[in-house]
């Protein structure tokens, strides 16, 4: 039983993930069925919402941005043998960042305000996850356990801000000023009217290239560049690097410091790109959706950018799908997130075995 | 503050410390047998649920916490097939616990109540009565664990294989005692204890069940599971200690002390947290845990 399944690469990389996703959806199904609604509808409702109408396209997209960031960075982390659950932290931090150079520099014109506030975002969620990556890599704290302790300390310490240092004079609610105008990111329906053509309005705007860009610069650097090997080296035998010259405890902190940095770029599209300002709780659980994009994706930048696709849909539809059926919340994306996670990630073994089990002998024997 | 006060302070710091003790000695057991569970918080949320959804219809406290135990074991069985048998990666068996127990709580209750996620507030039998001290039997069911995991988990020969099977479980399995029965084991009683705190979040302390009521009460654990250095009698102190430090914040809301003025409530509960970091950065003390905690076990090499 524990000898290696073996498949062909083709199977390993799309198959088993598929299998495994097409069962995540049958068991949501069942949950769909057990609390007595019609799975085919609410299908039929969820893609019709996400991909039905412009403006559904454009809310899948935006939602779409958000997970290649929080994706990636859950994916380079892991390539170096690290299990980064601290996204959201390094996201809100990374909202701090954005926050503190907006409103600090409002004298800036917007072609310099605005990469200056992307470069806080990064440079915040790169510093909240550089900490647990030293302290894994220099002093042996468990990077699983510093990362969830700093997703509280973020929490923690954002509320504070928030309620007693940031908050706008005269206002109630815990949240900034709003940004100064000239660093708003366009929105794609802004950008789209510059040039006369008219697309429906939402929230999707101009963060979308920039997170493709991400996935590019991320598939460069993992499988194209001398620091991206030396990570997938360490992530796979930190024995093997030291014997190659390579230090682990460098490539972790770098791998840390791009990790976060990347899940910065969730709050570059939610706060820079719609919101204009800071609030609480803009990160809304995605940090824990990147686990499953990642997951998903095989921590491949293709692989998430589909897995990214899925869950947009699976985020927008679940939204309309709520408003259609009231008794299927939003939390249904939440128990598929989960299922998958259960399914692509802990269980991947059990999937190998159904898969290597189910194809025929000559396919497995060209492997 | 006067005598009075300080009581009050330490009776509300005891009820805030005991759905953290039971679900801390159940990371203990788990941890202890080489299984890491992240998932506590996910188990002590859909035993919540359970509890009060079951106390609410059979009219029983006691039936909710049967219900509420056994929601979590089978959450603790799935994280068991998954880390045990399937040797899959227990962090993500534990982060897809707690996505699918918020996710699922929040549909199934507002399917069935309609109220938001929330079950209807519980009264009279369908909450646990008050015993002794005005604290309820639940409170003392997971003082009772303290002992119990010591005596078991330090003084008997099941113990001793337990911590055997954490530490070095080619050994145990030499030995021809199996690696795979007493890991399951020892997640079942995680189970059980995860439902006992959860039980006792929405029967005992509060009248029913909220959606994502343990805010982290799972993690807060597991904090205090490491401040504790995976033994039973400090895993009491730490989650007392924890509890007091909630209560003292609740405490200190809008009060100024004299000399130091307003303490901000978010500093008092950053503690926790930021005690952890700096305990397993060893700046205090090391904390070390059990050698092959989070290793599946692969018999033929």
């Amino acid at each position: 039983m524990s000898a290696p399944i073996d498949l062909p690469k083709w199977a390993d990389t799309i198959l088993v993930p598929a299998v495994s996703v097409v069962a995540a959806f049958l068991v949501a199904g069942l949950v769909v069925v057990g609390i007595g609604e019609n799975p085919l509808t609410a299908t039929r409702l969820l893609l019709q919402g996400s991909l039905g109408t412009g403006e559904g396209l454009g809310f899948t997209l935006f939602y779409m941005t958000d997970f290649i960031f929080v994706g990636l960075a859950v994916a380079v982390a892991y390539h170096a043998g690290l299990f980064n659950i601290g996204g959201e932290g390094q996201a809100t931090l990374a909202g701090l960042g954005i926050a503190l150079v907006l409103n600090n520099l409002t004298f800036l014109p917007g072609i310099i305000l605005i990469p200056l506030g992307i470069l806080g975002a990064a440079a915040f969620g790169a510093a909240w996850a550089a900490i647990p990556g030293y302290l894994q890599a220099k002093r042996g704290s468990h990077i699983v356990i510093t990362t969830i302790m700093f997703n509280w300390l973020a929490s923690v310490l954002i509320v504070y801000l928030l309620v007693n240092v940031l908050r706008a004079p005269q206002n109630m609610n815990p949240e900034t000023p709003a940004f100064p105008p000239q660093s708003e990111i366009l929105f794609m329906h802004e950008v789209f009217a510059a040039f006369g053509i008219e697309i429906p309005a939402s929230q999707l705007n101009l963060t979308l290239f920039l997170a493709l860009a991400a996935a590019y610069g991320v598939w460069l650097l993992i499988y194209r560049s001398r620091l991206g090997y030396a990570i997938r080296v360490v992530g796979s035998s930190p024995t093997a690097a030291v014997y190659a010259g390579i230090s682990p405890a460098r490539i972790i902190v770098v791998a840390m410091v791009i990790s976060g940095a990347l899940a910065g770029g969730l709050a570059v599209n939610e706060l820079m790109g719609y919101q204009h300002r800071l609030l609480l709780e803009f990160t809304a659980g995605y940090g824990f959706v990147g686990i499953a994009v990642a997951l998903m994706g095989r921590a491949h930048p293709v692989g998430i950018v589909l897995a990214s696709l899925l869950f947009g849909i699976l985020y927008q539809g679940g939204a309309e799908l709520a408003f259609e059926q009231p008794a299927i919340t939003r939390d249904m994306v939440v128990v598929i997130g989960g299922i998958i996670i259960l399914f692509a990630g802990a269980l991947e073994g059990l999937f190998r075995r159904f898969v290597a089990h189910v194809m025929p002998r000559p396919a497995l024997a060209k492997a | 503050m006067n005598p009075g006060d300080f009581v009050t302070l330490l009776d509300s710091g005891l009820r805030l410390s005991i759905p953290l003790l039971a679900a801390c000695l159940a990371g203990l057991w788990s941890e202890k047998s080489g299984v890491v569970d992240i998932g506590l918080e996910g188990k002590m949320l859909v035993a919540a649920f359970a509890a009060a959804a079951a106390a609410y219809a059979f009219n029983s406290a006691w039936i909710g916490l049967v219900a509420g135990i056994a929601a979590s074991v089978v959450f603790a069985l799935i994280h068991g097939f998954a880390a045990i048998s399937q040797r899959g990666n227990q962090i993500v068996s534990g982060v897809a616990i707690n996505m699918l127990a918020a996710g699922l709580t929040a549909i199934v209750g507002n399917a069935w109540y309609g109220q938001g996620g929330r079950t209807p507030p519980l009264e009279g039998d369908q909450r646990f009565r008050e015993i002794v001290f005005g604290h309820s039997a639940l409170v003392f069911l997971a003082l009772l664990a303290v002992p119990v995991t010591w005596f078991v988990l330090g003084r008997t020969r099941f113990g001793l294989r337990l911590r055997a099977v954490g530490e070095n479980p080619a050994a145990v399995d030499t030995a021809g005692i199996s690696v795979t029965k007493l890991r399951y084991t020892a997640v079942v009683i995680a189970g059980i204890l995860c439902g006992l705190a959860g039980t006792y979040l929405s029967v005992g302390q509060s009248a029913g069940f909220l959606p994502n009521m343990t805010a982290g009460k799972g993690f807060i654990a597991l904090a205090a599971l490491i401040f504790a250095k995976w033994r039973a009698w400090p895993a009491l102190g730490a989650c007392f200690l924890f509890g007091l430090l909630d209560a003292i914040s609740i405490r200190l809301q809008g009060i100024a002390l004299p000399g130091i003025g307003e303490v901000p409530v978010q500093a008092i509960q950053a503690l926790p947290y930021l005690m952890t970091v700096i305990l397993l950065a060893g700046v205090i003390g090391t904390a070390i845990p059990p050698r092959a905690s989070g290793i599946p076990y692969v018999k033929e090499r």
